[in-house]
């Protein structure tokens, strides 16, 4: 055991620590960075995390491509994003190693299970000398600790595989993470007897090897630093730790509930939006019913039907999803029924990269239908606000009888922060009722504030109709071929969705009202961005930051904010989408930022684009 | 069963039963919509419409509870001109519409139209998938063998070397029977009848009407536009006695203007026999089960076709099996019973938690 720097044994008070646990994706980091970001949150800090994993779910073991890693920042002031680069590297073998030492700045501390670094290992990660031995780890505190052999040692006398054993070496990894940040295993080993109950044996192992852990970091001197992150000062309430994908699935669940409609979800598999599915699944006894779809196409097609039949019909995919069901979504705004179309979108086009981040779908879902297809959309920006954002997209797709896009992003779905629980009685009523009166009926009649047409559902007697997906005659709904007609009613779809810009709440400018830089975004980069223009701000910069949840429309005092600034920066994971919407829109001279990396922006990166439209530079 | 959870206005609607069923008297005219028919003059649609609506009264169910679902093609006008609800589709689809709203409104009783390019080959996928669930719709198939709307393309029905304006040169596709296909796809109930022979049509749609589960009923209609005549040779009044086989269960297999014709199990294929040659009698005849358990005898009358045997027409299957939405209201209810029904408060507060004072 080496270690190559000297610090007097301490207890440090950081306000901020991100690390990064990497190993092979059969080696649990996934599960140690949820245990290790549970732990963190319940113990009162602000946490943001980065899963990133690979698509397949068993690489070949030791290779590159077989490479999963989850990032954590916690901290004890309010955080916004995950970190830009890890302060500590977790590396359990010499590929996860190679493919992440390269975000950890120099001084950076580097623990490694030196077990790993065999020679076959070292082979399949294409290292020729081994890292450890060879002076190219010297940047970094290098921490070689034999966690493979010390873990199994821990778990002598267990009726386990030499094998079996291995597996539990990442609760020996936690359990020193525990150590160095101060944390108490104990909601951990519940979490254990909890899942691994019913296997005692393997219980008492994973329970073993984290307190092994714990105990290494006790007792061994190798590490000189004991930290600690005192907790964040967050606004009083109850909190609980949330990833979008689960709040997606609360915000429906609870939309359900307020609109005083049972939930129809139809689906069909696709990463990264199956989680919402079998959370959804699991809520049966609030009448929730989950359809398994044979395709995205059914999967749409079977939330149209209940729909019809006034349940909340939903939908949930990815980009190539969307894709399919886009004949479907068109047919859904011709008939004008009430529907939500969940978007957790992932890096493209085609399959693309599967299980990595971007947010490249706002075109498609704007326009990606034959003819003027108006659909409202909305967009959360952090995995908290994926509950309300659902809540806004059943209000709107309830009120203005319209289907409603709502775009999450992988980043988002998989990404945890602390969720401020919110109690039953804020919530809106957003409940409307259907049209019953035989003598005023006509299935095209609308209302004349909101456009909304008179929605009467099958069973309610007397109001027998028919709607379809050719062209509707204005008010009596019958099939219309007449040209004035048709043009009527395409402006009729377009302002109906038009007006919706009065019914949503203005944007927000978190900085100065007027100045040099607007920094417009939305979407899963409002962390980066808020921490930049942070950032920037405490410098004495005159930047703001606005943040678009309706992307379509576009809240009514968009562009007199975006001309309130003499120039405009709209960083995307996208070559441009909302740039292209926003000049087209308002002939505004706005710029992008634009990187498509499957990989969040980094706070540095913006900060850097912005100083150099700023023209300062450091 | 009772549904619970099903509201429509936040009333409680019960599932869709005979014994639910109000006991209202309805005709016919109440079924006509004031939609103006607009199919060619002559074309089979027609007469499926007229004995559609002139059996709907005898279900005694009443018509804001019927919902008629179709996809694109010709078949899928006939929501139009039925005066009940009605949803006229995307190319397809009918059949996942179909699926969501009965998962969504037991109460309802749920018809799908389609013809064959819309069941067999743009929707071929939904077809399997909402027959193997059981879901409770009745699929009514319209089968011209072409492709009417789009002005004559082959269909997947359409004979192998048939040629027609996308096929001048014949097409090389080998056609699919639909009733194989619903049979093979588990379809708990089907029928095949004919648009002409307007009694036992309407015996038929009667008959999948009143069944739970998913209901595959082929109709043979005529295009006379742009395939005239292409059930013809056996369907015709002069021919069609001795070119048909009525399938009645627990019948033996007969057919032929005196009955004398019969079917017999030779090995493992079927041949057409005459009664009273060669020492047959009608006791060495194939005996119809509409209800057997393994589809072994319905998927052998469903390869059976003109010219090689007489072409049947009836019940081929009909067995109970809970539906598709019985079961997902099963698991609500057992969801219900086992931890009673769901708290919003406690599952948003699931999982730790910890306050922040």
């Amino acid at each position: 055991m080496t270690t190559t720097r000297e610090i007097e044994p301490q207890t440090q008070e950081l306000d901020r620590v991100t690390i990064r646990f990497a190993g092979d994706s059969g080696d649990g980091m996934q599960l140690t960075g949820t245990q290790f970001t549970r732990t963190a949150a319940v113990y009162g800090n602000d946490i943001s995390t980065l899963p990133d994993f690979p698509a397949e779910i068993r690489a070949p073991a030791g290779s590159l491509p077989g490479v999963s890693g989850f990032q954590i920042s916690f901290s004890s002031t309010d955080i916004h994003t995950p970190g830009d680069e890890p302060d500590v590297l977790v590396a359990m073998n010499p590929a996860a190693l190679k493919t992440n030492v390269g975000d950890l700045p120099a001084g950076g501390a580097l623990i490694v299970n030196s077990d790993a670094f065999t020679a076959a290992n070292l082979s399949k990660a294409g290292y020729a000398a081994n890292p450890l031995t060879d002076g190219s780890l010297k940047q970094y505190a290098l921490f070689e600790i034999p966690i493979s052999t010390l873990n199994e040692r821990s778990l002598d006398g267990l009726d386990m595989t030499s094998k079996q054993k291995d597996l539990t070496k990442n609760f020996f990894a936690l359990g020193i993470m525990f150590w160095l940040y101060g944390r108490d295993y104990d909601g951990t080993v519940r979490w254990i007897d909890d899942k691994f109950g019913k296997r005692p044996v393997i219980a008492e192992a994973n329970t073993r090897a984290l307190k092994a852990g714990y105990a290494f970091g006790e007792t061994t001197e190798i590490f000189h630093t004991h930290y600690r992150v005192a907790p964040a000062h967050l606004a009083p309430g109850t909190y609980r730790n949330i990833t979008g994908n689960e709040a997606t699935a609360l915000g429906m669940l609870a939309a359900s509930k307020l609109a005083k409609r049972p939930l129809f979800y139809g689906s069909y598999p696709i990463t990264p939006a199956s989680d919402i599915l079998h959370q959804l699944s699991g809520y049966k006894s609030f009448g929730v019913k989950t359809f398994q779809a044979e395709d995205e196409i059914a999967a749409i097609g079977a939330a149209i039907g209940a729909s019809y039949g006034g349940a909340l019909g939903l939908t949930a995919s990815s980009g190539p999803g969307i894709a399919l069901k886009s004949e479907a979504l068109g047919l859904a705004v011709m008939v004008e029924l009430p529907l939500v179309v969940i978007d957790v979108q992932r890096a493209g086009p085609s399959t693309g990269m599967p299980t990595k981040t971007e947010q490249a779908d706002l075109l498609q879902v704007m326009f990606g239908r034959n003819s003027d297809s108006p659909v409202p959309v909305v967009a959360p920006a952090t995995p908290g606000e994926c509950f309300d954002l659902a809540i806004e997209a059943w209000r709107l797709a309830l009120k203005y009888v319209t289907p409603v896009v709502y775009l999450s992003d992988a980043f988002l779905a998989t990404g945890a922060e602390p969720w401020k629980i919110p109690s039953l009685e804020d919530l809106p009523d957003i409940s409307v009722r259907n049209w019953t009166e035989k003598e005023t009926f006509h299935p095209y009649d609308r209302d004349p504030k909101t456009l909304a047409r008179k929605w009467a559902v099958p069973g309610t007697p007397g109001l027998e109709h028919r709607i379809g997906g050719l062209e509707k005659a204005d008010i009596s709904g019958n099939v219309s071929y007449d040209p004035d007609n048709h043009h009527r009613m395409q402006l009729l779809r377009q302002a109906k969705v038009a007006r919706i810009a009065d019914d949503v709440p203005e944007i927000e400018v978190f900085g100065p009202d007027r100045g040099d830089l607007l920094i417009l975004g939305w979407g899963s980069t409002y962390g980066a961005i808020r921490s930049a223009v942070e950032r920037m701000q405490a410098q004495g910069r005159s930047v703001a930051h606005a943040h678009l949840r309706h992307l379509n429309p576009f809240p009514s005092n968009t562009e007199k904010v975006l001309r309130s600034y003499r120039r405009v920066l709209i960083p995307e994971v996208n070559l441009g989408q909302l740039l292209m919407l926003i000049r087209a829109q308002f002939l505004i001279d706005a710029e992008g930022y634009n990187r498509v990396r499957g990989k969040p922006f980094r706070i540095a990166e913006i900060v850097e684009q912005a100083e150099k439209i700023l023209g300062v530079g450091d | 069963m009772t549904d619970t959870t099903n509201t429509t206005n936040g009333q409680e609607q019960p599932a869709l039963s005979p014994e639910n069923a109000e006991v209202i008297q309805l005709t016919r005219k109440d079924f006509v919509s004031d939609q103006e028919v607009r199919w060619c003059p002559g074309c089979g649609d027609y007469s499926i419409l007229a004995q559609t609506q002139k059996q709907m009264p005898d279900f005694g169910v009443p018509k804001e509870k019927i919902v008629f679902i179709s996809g694109i093609g010709c078949s899928g006008r006939l929501p139009y001109y039925m005066n009940t609800y009605g949803f006229h589709t995307i190319h397809g689809r009918a059949p996942t519409l179909a699926t969501g709203l009965k998962a969504a409104r037991p109460d309802l009783m749920v018809w799908v139209i389609t013809g064959d390019g819309d069941a067999l080959s743009i929707g071929g996928n939904h077809v399997l998938h909402s027959m193997r669930r059981n879901v409770d719709i009745t699929m009514v198939m319209f089968n011209n063998r072409i492709y009417g709307l789009t002005k004559g393309q082959a269909s997947p029905t359409s004979e192998f070397g048939k040629r027609t304006k996308s096929t001048p040169a014949g097409t090389v596709d080998t056609p699919i029977q639909p009733l194989t296909v619903a049979l093979a796809a588990e379809a708990s109930f089907v029928a095949r009848s004919v648009d002409t022979h307007t009694e036992h049509l309407q015996h038929t749609l009667q008959r999948a009407g009143l069944h739970h589960g998913s209901t595959f009923v082929e109709v043979l209609q005529n295009c006379n536009i742009f395939n005239d005549g292409a059930w013809r040779d056996f369907t015709d009044r002069e021919v069609r006695e001795d070119r048909m086989l009525l399938l009645e269960h627990g019948k033996p297999m007969t057919f032929g203007k005196d009955r004398d014709k019969g079917i017999r199990l030779r090995g493992l294929h079927p041949e057409v026999v005459t009664i009273g040659e060669n020492g047959v009698s009608e006791a060495d005849l194939l005996v119809h089960d509409e209800t057997a358990e393994e589809p072994y005898l319905a998927l052998m009358l469903s390869r059976m076709f003109w010219p090689e045997f007489p072409v049947p027409v009836g019940v081929f299957r009909a067995v109970p099996r809970p539906t598709h939405d019985q079961l997902i209201q099963q698991q609500i209810s057992a969801a219900v019973a086992a931890s009673g029904e769901g708290d919003l408060a406690a599952v948003l507060a699931s999982g730790e938690t910890w306050t922040v004072e």
